[in-house]
């Protein structure tokens, strides 16, 4: 129980610290502490990182979405693919999905150059890629649950009953 | 022109000059506001948004659409195990507050007296006087965790009223009333022949134990009114959706006022509420969550502070002993110091002062930023 609690309050801000966490939980810090690195341990929370609105950013990099097709083989699993694509830093996530082609992977690189050679130079070549169909990003409106925008304002009576 | 007496009869409320004053400042956290930070759920908004382009602006039935009176009973029956008919037991109304002004027209005879558990939100009192009632004040006490106990409602000689006004989870103190303690009151209402109403609008903010409603408890559905709504569960407020529940003979009186008021309660609300209560459960379940956390956190912080504070179990308020005797000139001084607004006890009426409503339907950040700021100080 408490395991789920920590996690829905980490995801829903990393930051706070672990007398807040318990704070909330009403439980002790040292609970958390060791909930927290349980969680770490058994690979359930692989990182902490922050959610950016690219687009505030001077330079904003450039982001697409592309879709892989492949063919497999005896020898080749969908292991052995995605293992050799995820290595790469360009590559932010890496999902197998239903559906007309089989990976969804989001690339993200300094120019549209460089995110196009990366996927003509080392992705396309890879012999069990048969097809790559890439969509570069043009505007975020949502990453991780967090809506951008100008938010909501909070315009309730500052007192009331 | 003069206006009636029984207007003169009210105070203005006791907030009233408390907001003047934080209006007047820039920046200031609020931690005195009695609605959620929370947006309606988008599903419920959608619906809301729906409703209007396919040109639904007409009236309803005076008792609310039927599809909603249907709606409510099958959701207070899951809930609170209520059952209530939608055809002559129901009213849907502008909003909770129509309903408990409604209910106190239909019920107080000129002259009746009503017992009103305080401290309690501001309606009540002025209800009973606009209904030219009399009212029996009937504070709760800390040490009681300001539940309702029948030693208060006896000392306080509500065994010679004839209704009983009533609000848990409450406004502004937190406190809940479990089973056990509701049939205590209950044991008493039937004793004296008090007919209960039972304001319940924060019912889905109970965070150690499950809602009861009173009306539940043997003898007590043919002496009870029961209130609730949308606002605080749905983070609906401004729709103004609400409903009473009532036995058919007051249920047809309280109607009958309400269509000659009211006519109906608003029509694209009432859509949005059916939404809700069809497709809603998910976003009730996590901005309770997010409550009980704030509630933690809040209630933690004030220990950590050295402030006395009765472990609130329910709404979204805690109900601290003011630091200082007065808790007007602290609320005062705190918000001219720090920017952070807390509303005095004494505004909620009797048994409230020496003590602060601090709302935590306020976001994380703003939230642990006043709390820092009230704790300096303190000190």
């Amino acid at each position: 129980m408490s395991r789920e609690d920590v996690l829905a309050v980490l995801n829903d801000n990393a930051r706070y610290s672990t007398e807040d966490i318990a704070r909330q939980l009403d439980m002790e810090p040292a609970a958390v502490e060791s909930i927290i690195d349980e969680l770490e341990d058994a690979g359930v929370i692989r990182g902490y990182k922050a959610v950016i609105d690219r687009s505030k950013l001077e330079e904003e990099p450039v982001r697409a979405a592309v879709e892989l097709n492949v063919t497999l083989d005896r020898e080749t699993s969908y292991d052995d693919i995605s293992s050799r694509l995820a290595q790469f830093p360009m590559v932010q996530s890496l999902h197998l999905v239903s559906g007309d082609f089989d990976f969804m992977m989001q690339v993200e690189g300094e120019s549209m150059r460089e995110v196009s050679q990366f996927i003509s130079n080392k992705v396309a070549p890879v012999p069990e890629i048969t097809q790559t169909v890439t969509h570069y990003v043009m505007d975020a409106y949502k990453e991780q649950g967090i809506t951008f925008g100008d938010g909501h304002d909070d315009d309730r009576l500052s007192i009331s009953p | 022109m003069k206006p009636a007496d029984r207007v003169e009869r009210v105070p203005p409320s006791g907030i009233r000059r408390f907001f003047e004053l934080a209006e007047e400042m820039d920046d200031i956290i609020s931690l005195g506001v009695g609605e959620p930070d929370f947006a309606a759920p988008w599903a419920a908004r959608d619906a809301a948004i729906a409703s209007l382009e396919q040109g639904k602006t007409s009236y309803t039935a005076n008792r609310g659409r039927r599809d909603l009176r249907e709606a409510i009973a099958e959701d207070i029956s899951k809930r609170y195990d209520l059952s209530y008919n939608p055809d002559d037991e129901i009213v849907v109304t502008a909003g909770a507050s129509e309903a408990i002004d409604l209910a106190f027209r239909a019920l107080v005879n000129p002259g009746d007296t009503v017992a009103v558990a305080q401290p309690c939100y501001v309606s009540y009192v002025p209800g009973v006087i606009f209904a030219d009632g009399e009212v029996c004040d009937v504070p709760t006490r800390k040490e009681d965790e300001f539940k309702l106990t029948p030693e208060v409602l006896a000392e306080n000689d509500a065994d010679e009223a004839e209704l009983l006004v009533m609000c848990y989870p409450n406004n502004p103190t937190g406190a809940t009333m479990t089973k056990e303690e509701l049939q205590a009151v209950a044991d008493f209402a039937i004793r004296h022949d008090l007919t209960v109403l039972s304001d319940e609008i924060y019912s889905e903010l109970s965070y150690e134990h499950e809602h009861t409603s009173i009306a539940t408890l043997p003898g007590m559905r043919e002496r009870t009114v029961v209130f609730n709504g949308f606002s605080k569960a749905y983070a609906m407020t401004g729709l103004r959706l609400g409903y009473v529940l009532a036995p058919p003979e007051v249920s047809q009186a309280i109607n009958r006022i309400h269509q000659y008021t009211m006519l109906s309660a608003p029509t694209t609300a009432q859509f949005a509420a059916l939404e809700a209560l069809e497709s809603c459960d998910g976003d009730v379940a996590d901005m309770r969550e997010e409550y009980n956390r704030r509630r933690n956190l809040v209630l933690s912080r004030f220990e950590e502070m050295g402030i006395d504070c009765f472990r609130a179990k329910g709404a979204f308020y805690a109900f601290p002993e003011c630091p200082w005797d007065d808790a007007e000139a602290f609320a005062e001084a705190l918000l001219e110091e720090t920017g952070v607004a807390v509303v005095p006890g004494d505004a909620f009426g009797e048994g409230g002062a020496g003590h602060l409503r601090v709302s935590y339907a306020t976001g994380f950040e703003e939230l642990e930023t006043a709390l820092d700021r009230i704790e300096s100080f303190v000190e």
